[in-house]
């Protein structure tokens, strides 16, 4: 009898993260779809719609690496930009061949996902042999490489086909092609294919792989590296092949939110994706809670808007906003905060056995 | 395989085992950390379900020798036989797989874990999934998730510890933690299992507890048992042959009665008579 009832309990401890993560996803889309499809969501925070999707996608990836693999990674941005710039490529080498702009954008997504997901491969062969700060520090310079790589990057498309180079624009040598990367000017000229229902179905699929791969044996694997990779290894766990997984998977999911952040803009540079960004994206993660994907989303979807809504404080903007993060910090970590939500735990659990114990 | 046969001289094997293949096999193993010889001349076998017992007094080179069984150390000199198969230039999860499983001094649980999420990561290579079916729950997940849950339960259930299942591994008691870390070796389908000080920090009914567990592995499993421990009276008396180790050489090996009378023994551990 023992052996079920663990069997249903732990069902349900899964089940449940599931079915929450899922759930706070869709039903603030039901809530917010209509409202912004009326106009009834100021212009400013419409616009914030899809860049908060984005954020939650590189948070919930990010949580991946830093919370379940256990390793800090402070270029996550480089990831995101590398999506950005190959969606942008795709979108514009398929803009006469595929029609449908919701097909152009999922082929450019994937686009985007599959070179961040190379790029994750090439940097995560030296950087994962590293530990701790040192991979840190080597994250974030990698990170600065690729926006840098970016930055002096010129792409363009003609008649011949794709032309890609590293000096200037009249190098490519094109014959009135269209301009894809204009070096430090970014990607100019993009058709605005995202949208909020884009930004949502990405965020569920990202919760699909995450949580899924959590749940498995590879997830199993990479949490055990993360709390004893001497054990992990002693029972036969490559450590190399699953901390490259975890972060593969991660760039993918970047990529993939690149992608979909660039094609949300009628510009965008390299710039954007500095160290900023990816500190910006840890902090999502940290304030969320490690390896807590739930909380993720909700510390994203807050930390995100509230500078919009401190607009009104103007030149104290940054400092309220650096004072709620650090009382977010406090008001988590306290003891007396953990025991005023346990007893609040433990009455719920006593109304519902009063309420059995009356049925 | 005529060389296979040890040297009886050479070995601590009990005579049943004396005709099968030997599970472990190590010939004149050594280590130097810079100019220090840590471990040397290390020369010993192991036989398919034998309880074999490392001890020595601290520093004497015992946990060296595990990890360089476990390949955790590369040794200097010397080599290693499991199973009849060289185990050099492999690393220590390729170790792992081809059958020593080990245990840890100081416990090294996944202690952020749940209890049998511990064992299913024991479990990790005898379960079939892949990446793809990981990531999308489908083909075939279902079917391993279940397999390695029941595997994983009854060595749980073995050990007493089904009830425990679900239960962060690092919130249980001590010697629970102690016992996790073995289900969690065995999990790995070993042919050896090495055991670190199992019974360090136990009480003495824990210790008797510990003694039927470890023989229960042995007649259960049917793999042998090597252990490095402090308490004589455990060592005395599960293990069938004893190695003693001083200063990272063999000084003595021989059946427990041989090694409480052997003067050597008794040297290492209280020190030479003074002389008159």
């Amino acid at each position: 009898m023992s052996k079920i009832g663990n069997k249903i309990k732990n069902l349900n401890k899964f089940t449940l993260t599931n079915i929450k993560a899922y759930s706070i996803v869709i039903i603030a889309f039901i809530i917010l779809f209509p409202l912004n499809s009326r106009g009834m969501i100021s212009n400013s925070m419409s616009g914030l719609l899809v860049p908060i999707c984005t954020y939650i996608v590189m948070a919930i990836s990010l949580n991946l690496t830093v919370g379940f693999l256990g390793e800090l990674s402070l270029g996550h941005a480089g990831f995101m930009s590398v999506g950005a710039f190959v969606g942008v490529i795709a979108a514009s080498c398929f803009q006469d061949i595929i029609v449908s702009d919701v097909l152009r954008l999922i082929v450019s997504i994937i686009f985007g996902g599959f070179f961040a997901g190379i790029a994750g491969f090439i940097i995560g062969i030296p950087v994962l042999r590293l530990r701790g700060d040192y991979l840190a520090i080597v994250t974030l310079a990698f990170g600065e490489i690729i926006k840098n790589i970016i930055n002096c990057l010129y792409v363009g498309i003609d008649a011949a086909g794709l032309h890609m180079g590293m000096t200037s624009i009249e190098a490519l040598g094109m014959t009135n092609g269209r301009i894809i990367i204009n070096g430090p000017q970014g990607a100019v000229g993009i058709t605005k294919l995202s949208s909020f229902t884009a930004g949502v179905i990405l965020i569920l699929f990202t919760l699909f792989v995450v949580l899924n791969l959590v749940n498995s044996k590879t997830g199993r694997a990479v949490t055990a590296i993360r709390d004893n990779a001497i054990a992990a290894e002693s029972v036969g766990i490559g450590i190399t092949r699953y901390k490259l997984t975890a972060f593969i998977v991660s760039a993918v999911l970047a990529g993939m939110a690149g992608a979909l952040y660039a094609m949300n803009f009628s510009s965008i540079v390299a710039k954007k994706f500095d160290f900023n960004t990816s500190i910006l994206i840890l902090v999502f993660v940290v304030l969320g809670g490690m390896g807590n994907i739930v909380g993720s989303i909700i510390a994203t979807a807050v930390l995100y808007i509230l500078p919009e809504l401190l607009r009104e404080f103007s030149d104290y903007r940054m400092l309220i906003y650096a004072i709620v993060l650090i009382l977010v910090m406090l008001i988590t970590n306290s003891e007396k905060t953990k025991q005023i939500k346990e007893q609040i735990l433990l009455k719920l659990s006593r109304n519902k056995n009063k309420q059995r114990q009356e049925e | 395989m005529a060389k296979m046969i040890p040297v009886p001289s050479n070995s601590i094997i009990p005579e049943r085992d004396l005709d099968k293949k030997p599970i472990l096999e190590t010939c004149h193993l050594g280590i130097d950390f810079g100019g220090l010889t840590a471990v040397d001349d290390f020369t010993l076998t192991v036989g398919r379900t034998e309880i074999a017992g490392l001890i020595g007094p601290n520093g004497a080179g015992k946990t060296t020798v595990f990890n360089l069984l476990t390949n955790v150390y590369q040794p200097t000199r010397g080599t290693i036989m499991l199973d009849g198969v060289s185990t050099a230039k492999k690393t220590v999860a390729q170790v792992s797989r081809m059958g020593i499983a080990r245990t840890f001094q100081n416990i090294r649980l996944f202690s952020n874990m749940s209890v049998i999420d511990n064992v299913k990561v024991g479990l990790h290579n005898s379960i079939d999934q892949s990446l793809f079916s990981a990531i999308t729950h489908c083909f075939g997940y279902r079917k391993s998730e279940k397999k390695s849950r029941e595997e994983a339960l009854e060595l749980l259930d073995f050990f007493s510890m089904a009830d425990w299942a679900d239960f962060q591994a690092g919130s249980l008691p001590y010697g629970a933690q102690r016992r996790l870390e073995i289900v969690r070796a065995l999990a790995t389908h070993p042919g050896i299992i090495l055991l670190d000080e199992p019974a360090a920090g136990m009480n003495p009914s824990e210790t008797a507890e510990l003694m039927d567990n470890i023989r229960k592995i042995r007649d259960t499993f049917h793999i042998a048992v090597m252990l490095i421990e402090h308490d004589m009276n455990l060592v005395m008396n599960i293990c069938e042959g004893i190695c003693v180790l001083d200063h990272g050489k063999v000084i003595a090996k021989g059946t427990p009665d041989e090694i409480k009378t052997n003067p050597k023994v008794i040297e290492a551990y209280l020190g030479k008579k003074k002389e008159a």
